[in-house]
C-alpha cells in the first residue's frame, strides 16, 4: 500500500469509466460511467493529501500543517458537484424520455436538423 | 514516526487493500459490461462503497462516511428509481459497435499513459520530509495530529481558506435542485 498503488487504482477506474462513457448508447449508464470517473478522481485526490507533502509543509511554514489536507477538501467538492450532476443529468433522462419514449443517447439528435 | 500509527506496513492492511482494489475494479467492469441495467447499479453501489473502504485506509474517515451518505445513500437511490421509471430495463445497455475498438484503445492509452506517470515521477513524499533529519522534520507532530484529528482542520479549510468556493456549491446545489425540478415538472 503506497502512494503508487493508489494512483493504479485510480486510473484503472477512470479507463474503465472512460470507455464505457464514450461507447454506451443508455444515458443512464452513462452517467454510472461518469461517477466512476469522479469517484477515480477523488481517490487520487485522497491519496496526494495523504502522501505527498505541500511546499508549505516542506518549507516549514508556521500552522500550514493543515495544507496536507487540502485533497480531501478537493474531495468534498468533487462529491458536491457529481451529486448535482447525477440529479440534473437523470432529470433531462426523465424528461428526454417522456417527449421520445428513448434513453438511447443516439436518439436524442432534435437539434440536429 | 509514521502517520499510520504503525498499521502501515503490516501485511494485514496490504491484504484488505489489495482485497478492496480488487473488488472495486470487478465492480467497475460489471458495471461497464453487465446485460441488465439494474444489475449494474448495483455493482456501482458496491464500487462506491469500495471507494469508501479505500478512504478509511488513507485515514480520510470523515470522507468515507460522506461517500457512504451521498453516493451508497442518495446518488444510488436515485439512479435505481430513474432505472425504474424506465420501460427498457430488459434491454440492458447497448454498445456503440462502430466506436468500441477506437475507444478501447484510447482508453488504454489513457490508463497506460496515467499509470507510467504515477510510477515514473518524484511525488514529494510526505514521510521522508517528515522523518528526523527531513526537511520539514519540524512539522511532524504537527501534521501527525492533523491526521489523527481531521474533521476540525477541514472545517477550518472549508470556511476559511476555501470559503468562496464553498459558498459557490451551495449556489451550485440549489441551481440544481431548481433544475431538476423545472426539467421534471408535469405540463
Amino acid at each position: 500500500m503506497s502512494l503508487e498503488s493508489f494512483l493504479i487504482v485510480g486510473a484503472v477506474i477512470f479507463s474503465i469509466g472512460l470507455y464505457g462513457a464514450l461507447t454506451k448508447r443508455n444515458a443512464i449508464t452513462v452517467l454510472m460511467c461518469v461517477e466512476l470517473m469522479f469517484n477515480a478522481v477523488t481517490i487520487t485526490a485522497v491519496a496526494f493529501s495523504r502522501y505527498v507533502a505541500p511546499s508549505a509543509v516542506i518549507g516549514g511554514v508556521e500552522g500550514a500543517a493543515g495544507a496536507v489536507l487540502t485533497g480531501q477538501v478537493f474531495a468534498v467538492f468533487i462529491i458536491t458537484v457529481a451529486a448535482a450532476e447525477v440529479a440534473l443529468g437523470l432529470a433531462i433522462v426523465i424528461a428526454v424520455y417522456r417527449s421520445r419514449q428513448t434513453v438511447l443517447v443516439t436518439d436524442a439528435n432534435q437539434l440536429r436538423n | 514516526m509514521t502517520l499510520g500509527q504503525g498499521t502501515e506496513g503490516s501485511l494485514l492492511v496490504d491484504v484488505v487493500f489489495w482485497t478492496i482494489a480488487v473488488s472495486l475494479i470487478v465492480a467497475a467492469i460489471a458495471v461497464v459490461q453487465s446485460k441488465n441495467l439494474f444489475r449494474s447499479a448495483l455493482f456501482l453501489i458496491v464500487s462506491f462503497i469500495g471507494v469508501a473502504g479505500l478512504f478509511i485506509l488513507l485515514r480520510a474517515e470523515f470522507l468515507a462516511a460522506v461517500q457512504v451518505l451521498i453516493y451508497v445513500g442518495a446518488v444510488s437511490v436515485l439512479i435505481l428509481f430513474v432505472i425504474l421509471m424506465n420501460r427498457d430495463v430488459e434491454t440492458g445497455s447497448p454498445s456503440n459497435s462502430r466506436v468500441v475498438v477506437p475507444v478501447g484503445i484510447i482508453a488504454a492509452l489513457f490508463g497506460a499513459v496515467a499509470i507510467f506517470v504515477a510510477l515514473h515521477t518524484e511525488w514529494n513524499m510526505l514521510e521522508p520530509a517528515l522523518s528526523p533529519g527531513g526537511a520539514a522534520a519540524g512539522m511532524a507532530g504537527e501534521v501527525g495530529g492533523v491526521f489523527s484529528n481531521a474533521i476540525p482542520v477541514v472545517a477550518r479549510l472549508l470556511i476559511r481558506d476555501f470559503v468562496l468556493p464553498f459558498e459557490a456549491a451551495s449556489v451550485l446545489l440549489l441551481t440544481a435542485i431548481i433544475g431538476a425540478l423545472a426539467l421534471v415538472r408535469e405540463r
